[in-house]
């Protein structure tokens, strides 16, 4: 049997911060686990921008957050074994963790590791989870299904769209689908606010006209072999729909963002507790579950809203465990467990002149209004930046613009590119316009010009992710 | 020309089909959908009912209390899961404590044995979760689940390999007297047949009046469902009924034999055939309703939601029979409820039917078995180190809550009257039947069946015609940013 010192469930954010951070503090004896084909977890699925802001101090996509740690664990020579799933966990006498693993080279073996960092990420709770009523033909997928769909395959999961929940990832699907050509008709939200960050609200529905309708909720869904509409009801302050309230909506599908749950069924391999609220495991503050030397971190733990958050904590889980080899136990008031930190969400009505900067890492909460003659007042900022990006905001709103162009030659089918810097708000069509029918064709690499000077705004079109002919998304 | 045309790919025609499979015969079967078992046969309770609910003397009982014995043998043969879980029918404090002696009395007529009507403590001792309020059970201990979807695809599959011909996507739309045979138009063309069979479920009134005038009239009753998570599967490990009323069996809980909990159904009566629906009040009353059996009813746990057709007949009891005005055409209607149970003795009750009529030579080389297909997540970690080095296919994970490869899909494809959909993939391999529903594996699931039917990932279907999961190519469209 393989033996080393720290084994690492997952390849995600949380896998690859805790496998650097375990390493640099002087174990180096480390393998990480990944099922799927390449390094990255889900970011490399989530396109779009907006990631890396405390981490790095500049605003990624999730593929170039994820490919920034790619390139450490490489530098660091850690070794890792990708198209590995993981079957099994246990213990022995000695308190070794077993880890039963399968993959095509090997079959199925084992490895005794000494610790064990769990770092599994989370699924989506599906429509079930709401058990909204009505057939179930085809049209009706999970937000995070029609993104990969759209942004891996290059297939677009329907053309008149209506989206169920206004969480971060329904909102960022509401422009993706936009962009490639669906007509988004509403976010419905059952709550009398979006769970969202008030920027994507912005920038993901408001920037495209799509309206947002909230304390509302979908009561049936119509059409037997494909979705043909869903019925739109408000709701009371119960959350029971209200009858006569109710709209049919004509739509081709249903994408749902109604949550993620953390991904336990190894956990429980383990016998381990499982926190009621969370959905993750239970754990110390230092990340170290009731089993000696197993350890969780990033979304497997507790759903992270913010990535920079899950590479936060995943450190400190590496710290922790490297500590565990090295003394065998976690010094006493270690920490690490990062909390899902009040974000700024949208409520109507409340903190409408407010905005958050995203010029740095600060991001300060800003309170922004433009007065009659058009000037704008800033306050609640650190540094000018702030006044900057208020002014420009509110004045004329420029944007980075995140989607694909069609690749040939490789086993993915859709390239995620960008523009390299912001551009006017109202130039988004005229971009989007000039891609339609690009193609490119592999390999290409991370900030490869794709298109000079896009519909004349100074910004080039660059390339989001290395793909070459052999790259594999299964 | 066919000596046997079999309407209707569910649970009921393929087994008769198989069943007659046995015989020197030259057989087709008609299915209007993309794949069988897309009718009733895949949105039932998936219960092997011990044989006390059906009027004493009906064909109804006769052929639950016959499959119900048959079944087991057949799950080894044809490999489909099938487990002997035992059910207890509940009668509640202030309920008609009567009714069980009357469903005990009915079912010794029947012929079911090991029947007992138990009392408070032993029903706590078999299901700790059952609520305080229930005071007395019926215990039937030769209840049992099984797949019902296995256990279609287990009988068409066999039937191929034993030589009966699977016409899908034919819907039978006419059906005219030729002489001494039948003529039978579908929506892919002309079959002529000496004898056929109307297996057609909830149409099969439609099909009965193409050649006869004598009254055979079908209503659509719905069930409605609740499926859990595999987390929730420990909760009970009886199928729990309540106690049985003019509107059926009423509402359950049970274990499937994958391991989740199910409750349903309801019963409505509704005019479309095409009906399968779900409703918020059909899923509230089985909410409402499970929880008067088992306490801790996890309805924050649902997966998913389905709902099923029983074709209810005017006179109550199934109809297995030719019909009086038209020579060599057998009607097989009313077939609801114990339909899935009694399918195996109605296969053998055919065939004996058919023998009184004609000359029925057992065929030689008759394949009696199938294999299952191998899976991975029932297999030991040497089974799989062996499956594995047999085809590394089986390491390639694709639906990661049911724990399903890519070697088991491939073989759901290659398979006779093989997987087209993914919905036909989902109920042979159970991709995507997990705790997600197939958020991370459909995707793959269509490229998949792209890549072996050599088609476009955008002509996949998930079920019927018209079910295509994907709209086009990315920006096919102008951008509308307004
Ligand atoms: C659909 C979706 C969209 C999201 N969009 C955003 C967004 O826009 N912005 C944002 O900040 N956050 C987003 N998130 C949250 C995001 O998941 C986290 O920010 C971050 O990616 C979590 O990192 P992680 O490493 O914990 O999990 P993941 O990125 O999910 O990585 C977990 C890894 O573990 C692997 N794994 C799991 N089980 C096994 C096993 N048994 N054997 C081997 N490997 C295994 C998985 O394949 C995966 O690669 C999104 C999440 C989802 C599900
Ligand atoms: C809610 C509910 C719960 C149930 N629970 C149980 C249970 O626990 N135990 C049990 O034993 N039984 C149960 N049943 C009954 C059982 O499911 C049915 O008796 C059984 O599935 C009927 O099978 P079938 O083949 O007759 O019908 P179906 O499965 O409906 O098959 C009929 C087929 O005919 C095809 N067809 C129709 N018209 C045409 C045409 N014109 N041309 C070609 N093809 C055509 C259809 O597409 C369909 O595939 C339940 C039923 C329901 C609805």
């Amino acid at each position: 049997m393989n033996a080393c010192d720290i084994v690492i469930i997952g390849g995600g954010p949380a896998g690859l911060a805790a496998a650097e951070s375990a390493f640099k503090a002087g174990v180096t004896d480390i393998m990480i686990l990944e099922r799927d084909s390449r390094l990255g977890g889900i970011l490399n699925q989530c396109i779009h921008n907006g990631f890396g802001l405390h981490t790095f101090r500049e605003e990624l996509t999730g593929p170039e957050y994820a490919s920034r740690y790619e390139r450490k664990i490489r530098e660091l020579g850690i070794p890792y074994s990708t198209e590995t799933m993981v079957t099994d966990l246990g213990t022995d006498e000695s308190g070794d963790k077993l880890i039963t693993c399968m993959n095509r080279q090997r079959g199925m073996y084992r490895i005794k590791a000494r610790a064990l960092i769990l770092a599994m990420g989370c699924r989506e709770r599906p429509r079930g989870a709401v058990n909204t009523p009505g057939y179930r033909g085809a049209g009706v997928f999970s937000a995070g299904t029609a993104q990969l769909y759209v942004n891996i395959h290059g297939y677009m999961p329907g053309k008149t769209v209506v989206i169920v929940g206004s969480g971060d990832i329904g909102l960022i699907m509401a422009r993706r689908m936009t962009l490639e050509g669906a007509k988004v008709r509403m976010v419905v939200e059952i709550m009398d606010h979006s769970g969202g960050l008030k920027r994507n609200i912005i920038q993901c529905l408001n920037d495209f006209g799509i309206p947002l309708k909230l304390s509302h909720t979908v009561t049936e869904i119509r059409g037997k072999d494909r979705v043909e509409g869903v019925v739109v009801a408000s709701v009371d302050e119960r959350r029971r729909p209200i009858p006569g309230t109710e709209e049919y909506v004509e739509c081709d599908t249903v994408l749902y963002s109604v949550g993620l749950i953390p991904e336990n069924e190894l956990t429980r391999k383990l016998g381990a507790g499982i926190d009621d609220k969370t959905g993750g495991p239970v754990v110390k503050a230092d990340l170290e579950l009731s089993i000696p030397g197993v350890f969780a971190c990033g979304n497997v733990l507790h759903v992270h809203d913010i990535v920079d958050h899950v590479s936060e904590e995943s450190a400190h889980a590496g710290e922790n465990a490297a500590a565990y080899i090295r003394d065998g136990r976690v010094p006493e008031g270690a920490g690490g467990y990062v909390d899902s930190e009040e974000k700024n969400v949208y409520r109507p009505g409340e903190n409408e002149d407010r905005l958050t900067c995203i010029m740095c890492p600060n991001g300060c909460e800003l309170t922004a209004v433009k007065d009659d003659d058009g000037k704008v007042k800033v306050s609640g900022n650190r540094c000018p930046k702030g006044v900057r990006y208020a002014t420009e905001e509110l004045t004329a709103p420029r944007r980075i613009v995140t989607t694909t162009v069609k690749l040939e030659g490789g086993g993915i089918e859709a390239l995620p590119v960008k523009t390299d810097r912001t551009i006017p708000k109202d130039k988004i069509s005229d971009v989007i316009k000039e891609l339609t029918g690009v193609s490119v064709t592999v390999p290409v690499s991370t900030g490869d010009v794709i298109i000079h000077d896009i519909a004349g705004t100074g910004a080039d079109i660059i390339a989001g992710t290395d793909i070459t002919a052999d790259t594999d998304i299964d | 020309m066919y000596d046997v045309a079999v309407i209707g790919g569910g649970v009921v025609g393929c087994t008769v089909a198989r069943f007659l499979s046995k015989y020197e015969l030259k057989i087709c079967l008609l299915e209007r959908g993309t794949d069988i078992c897309e009718g009733t046969s895949k949105a039932n309770s998936g219960i092997i009912h011990g044989g006390y609910d059906a009027a004493g003397g009906s064909l109804k009982a006769k052929l639950n209390v016959r499959g119900s014995r048959m079944m087991e043998e057949l799950s080894l043969k044809l490999s489909f899961a099938y487990k002997r879980n035992g059910s207890l029918v509940i009668c509640r404090s202030g309920q008609d404590a009567g009714m069980l002696q009357t469903l005990y009395e009915r079912g010794v007529t029947n012929g079911v044995s090991g029947l007992r009507i138990i009392d408070k403590d032993e029903i706590r001792s078999m299901e700790p979760n059952i609520n305080a309020a229930v005071e007395k059970a019926l215990y039937v201990p030769t209840g049992a689940i099984a797949d019902p979807f296995m256990m279609t695809v287990a009988m068409a599959e066999n039937a191929a390999v034993n030589g009966v011909e699977f016409m899908l996507r034919s819907e039978v739309i006419d059906i005219e007297r030729d002489d001494t045979e039948y003529v039978i138009t579908t929506g892919s063309g002309e079959i002529r047949a000496r004898y056929v069979i109307n297996a057609a479920g909830v149409y099969a009134d439609r099909i009965h009046s193409m050649v006869s005038r004598t009254p055979v009239s079908i209503r659509a009753v719905k069930g409605e469902y609740c499926l859990f998570d595999k987390e929730a599967g420990g909760l009970v490990s009886h199928t729990l009924f309540q106690l049985p009323s003019e509107k059926g069996k009423g509402i359950l809980v049970t274990p499937t034999v994958h391991g989740n909990l199910m409750a349903g159904p309801t019963a409505i009566t509704v005019d479309d055939k095409e009906g399968v629906d779900t409703t918020a009040a059909g899923l509230k009353e089985v909410l409402d309703t499970a929880a008067m059996s088992v306490i801790g009813m996890p309805s924050g746990k649902v997966i998913t939601s389905f709902a099923g057709l029983r074709a209810k007949e005017a006179g109550g009891d199934f109809i297995i029979a030719f019909a009086a005005d038209s020579d060599n055409f057998m009607d097989i209607a009313g077939i609801d409820s114990p339909g899935l149970s009694a399918a195996p003795a109605i296969g053998e009750y055919v065939a004996e039917l058919l023998g009184r009529r004609m000359d029925l030579k057992e065929k030689s080389g008759f394949v009696e078995e199938r294999e299952a297909i191998p899976s991975i997540a029932d297999a030991s970690d040497a089974e799989r180190q062996a499956l594995i080095e047999s085809d590394p296919a089986f390491a390639n994970v694709i639906c990661r809550c049911e724990l399903v490869t890519e070697a088991e899909i491939l073989e759901a494809i290659r398979r006779p009257v093989g997987a087209r959909t993914v919905d036909a993939v989902k109920r042979r391999v159970r991709a995507g039947m997990g705790r997600c529903q197939g958020g991370f594996c459909s995707p793959k699931v269509v490229d998949i069946l792209a890549r072996e039917l050599g088609v476009k990932p955008t002509e996949i279907l998930k079920a019927g015609e018209g079910s295509e999961i994907l709209k086009g190519r990315n920006k096919e469209r102008p951008c509308d940013t307004e």
